[in-house]
């Protein structure tokens, strides 16, 4: 006979595992006592996140979730719950509790995400437009065909108040008039996926999970905006997601609802897609319509803003991908309905990509609004072993560090701004007390520097530059004019640059100087990474005491600057150690100091 | 299918829509779903090889009334990579590092023998707004 219900009992590799386990033997053995061994199976499970509140027990079919269940509440929940019918009140997790920040009655936060970009992610099969269709696919579509007017939509959107999921978070609603009140024939709508952040692929999945909505969203703003072409610029590398998009137009095409005609309307529309070869700059708006005319991807001025000259010098309304893929929602359940969810002045979800030090890495969406903290050791379960946070990155190389004292901070575009971050497109990493913010800093600038076209001095010269003080400062030679100096530089090149990326390249600079100064000037005047990562500073050392001559460092040094004889003390050549730590790993002795 | 009016599709989403809930409120003995996320990050995990190997086991016990899916990414990176089996009769579970040997145990003792597989399960990242 099956089973009729089941037990989960949540133990992720983070948890306590011998107390989760006894919890779990505790269950199985009242089980066994109720006489209930054939239709109950108790199962382990990997993490529920969310790990504050552990050990959770969730009984299905009926979902009911208990946290921070002791061993000695086993008997409770049998009787109770399993025996008895009714669920342990005491035990429940309260999940009014959670619906503080996005006042939305219907949804139960106690996961805290909400799925409105990635509600199709992960449930249709994204080669099927029927199951799009199934999940009210092109109803948006259909709607604004028939039952709106270009003023309508703008007026919902506005309603909605959504910004630009890129990073730059400007109203949608606004971008959208400005297009559609200039008079031309020919207007373009353009989709922007060329995802660049370090770290960051919350497009790239949206994309593959979902092309469809992104498909509809542009074809809802080309009848807005008087457009009947639509290219979508996105990365060569991203076959995948690219494959996806082909499928979908040709599947949109066969259906008519794309291409002639729309739905039987005078409505047409037309989808290409561009590739892209990978340039960080080619994600700034003008960059991007260059590199799509077949010129090197470099930004112009603004003004003219693309709304009034973009691709082939034609009015063009360009949006990211997240911003497309809310629209159909916001459509169907209204600016209002949206609106409810989020800040202030953020409304709205976001998605990130969270990574780095945390145990549960993920692809989140939640609403504007949720803490740092609630996303870290909520959602993300906290720091990999037992480590000590030290910082979240937001906002990629446009964007700064956070220190754990602003972990409560809830997430908009202002509150990140005024703490010297940015929201950005959507990359969040996790740092712990192993992690250098010099470092980080260095690899991010240094991922600019690479990326900068060129074209306008600040951001050529102003980004080499700071690089180059930086690395000076990892080599314990920097002085602290250094320090003064960066924070002018920065200052001139957010000023002076041509675009965004020129403007936002000194913030990673400008955030460890705001709030790990201290950090850096042990760097400076003691000549120490406090984290050990800045090899310069770093030193490897043998204490003859405790080394009992085994070799197997020297065996595993990968320069072979380990000297010494069997059963003999070993001895590092500093000139030659590459500092790889390689030596304090292998001695099994203690004997290898690092300083 | 050629172009369609907005009548047409409205008769046609009603219909996939029946269809789809035909299927969840479908009794035991209909058929089960098995959704293996595959993304990109998903199929550097090894997405496609679990697939396969599920592939492999449903044919070699001969299982009926078995419907095996791709999707997109889930949103667990650091589980994947991740399948979904929604069997009738049975709760809808969410299975985390899924590689091609639990993929078979996934097979043969969920789908064959109406038990759960421990340790693999996780919990669905969010409520589905679109229901």
């Amino acid at each position: 006979m099956a089973y009729q219900k089941y037990i989960l009992v949540c133990s992720g590799e983070s948890c306590d595992a011998d107390k989760n386990h006894v919890l779990q033997e505790a269950l199985q053995h009242e089980i066994g006592a109720a006489g209930l061994g054939a239709t109950v199976q108790v199962v382990k499970t990997g993490c529920f996140g969310f790990c504050a509140k552990g050990p959770m027990v969730k009984v299905l079919p009926e979902e009911t979730l208990y946290v921070e269940v002791q061993p000695s509440d086993a008997a409770t929940i049998v009787q109770e719950h399993l025996v008895g019918g009714k669920p342990v009140a005491r035990l429940c997790y309260d999940r009014q509790q959670s619906k503080t920040h996005a006042k939305l009655d219907d949804i139960d936060f106690y996961q805290k995400q909400v799925r409105i970009v990635l509600r199709n992610c992960g449930v249709i099969d994204p080669d099927s437009i029927d199951e799009y269709i199934a999940r009210d696919g092109y109803v948006a579509l259909e709607k604004v065909l028939f039952d709106m007017t270009p003023e309508d939509v703008i007026a919902e959107l506005r309603k909605s108040d959504l910004r630009g999921r890129g990073g730059a978070g400007f109203p949608t609603w606004r971008k959208w008039e400005f297009t559609r009140q200039v008079s031309n024939p020919e207007k373009y709508v353009m989709c922007n996926a060329d995802e660049g952040d370090p770290g960051a692929y919350m497009d790239r999945s949206t994309l593959e999970g979902d092309p469809h909505s992104i498909l509809e969203a542009m074809m809802i703003a080309g009848y807005t905006c008087g457009s009947s072409k639509g290219v979508i610029y996105i990365r060569a590398e991203y076959p995948l997601a690219i494959a996806r998009l082909k499928r979908a137009i040709r599947q949109a095409k066969d259906y008519g609802l794309m291409g002639d005609k729309i739905l039987g309307t005078d409505f047409c529309f037309d989808i290409e897609i561009r590739l892209g070869a990978g340039a960080f700059v080619c994600g700034e708006e003008t960059a991007l319509i260059a590199s799509t005319e077949g010129n090197r991807g470099m930004p112009r001025p603004r003004p003219p803003f693309p709304a009034v000259k973009g691709l082939w010098d034609k009015p063009t309304v360009i949006n990211n991908v997240e911003t497309y893929a809310s629209i159909p929602v916001i459509i169907m359940k209204g600016g209002d309905w949206y609106a409810r969810i989020g800040t202030e002045t953020s409304k709205g979800t976001k998605v990130f990509a969270l990574t780095g030090k945390v145990k549960n890495s993920g692809l989140i969406e939640v609403p504007m609004g949720t803490t740092l903290r609630e996303i870290v050791f909520g959602i993300g379960g906290g720091i990999i072993g037992g480590k000590t946070f030290k910082a979240v990155q937001t906002g990629g190389p446009s964007g700064g560090l956070i220190p754990e004292e602003y972990l409560d901070t809830p997430i908009d575009y202002e509150n990140l701004s005024k703490l010297g971050s940015i929201v950005g497109s959507g990359g969040m990493i996790v740092m712990d007390e192993d992690d250098c913010v010099l470092d980080v800093t260095k690899f991010y600038l240094d991922f600019s520097v690479d990326e900068s076209c060129g074209k306008c001095a600040p951001c050529r010269i102003g980004g080499k530059t700071l690089l180059t003080l930086l690395d000076r400062i990892s080599k314990g030679t920097g002085t602290e004019d250094d320090l003064a100096h960066m924070k002018q530089l920065s200052v001139a090149m957010q000023r002076a640059s041509l675009c965004g990326l020129g403007q936002t390249t000194p913030n990673p600079v400008l955030s460890i100087i705001r709030h790990f100064e201290d950090e850096l000037n042990t760097h400076i005047k003691d000549r120490h990474c406090p984290a050990g990562k800045c090899t310069a500073l770093v030193r490897f050392d043998i204490d003859a005491e405790a080394c009992i001559g085994c070799t197997v460092c020297a065996r595993r040094c990968p320069v072979n600057c380990i000297s010494g004889e069997r059963k003999q003390v070993h001895v590092i050549d500093q000139e030659r150690c590459v500092k790889c730590g390689a030596c304090l790993d292998a001695c099994k002795f203690n004997a290898v100091i690092k300083s | 299918m050629g172009a369609m009016t907005r009548g047409q599709l409205q008769a046609f989403r009603a219909e996939k829509q029946r269809e789809v809930t035909a299927q969840r409120e479908a009794g035991v003995g209909s058929s089960t779903v098995i959704i293996v996320g595959t993304g990109t990050c998903g199929i550097a995990a090894g997405a496609e090889v679990t697939l396969h190997a599920i592939e492999d086991e449903i044919a070699k016990h001969a299982v009926a009334n078995v419907v095996l899916k791709r999707t997109g990414c889930m949103g667990l990176c650091a589980s994947e990579p991740s399948v979904e089996v929604v069997k009738p009769g049975m709760p809808g579970i969410l299975y985390g590092k899924v590689d091609a040997a639990v993929g078979r145990r996934i097979v043969q003792e969920h789908i064959i023998n109406d038990q759960l597989v421990g340790e693999y399960i996780f919990d669905k990242p969010a409520a589905d707004i679109m229901q």
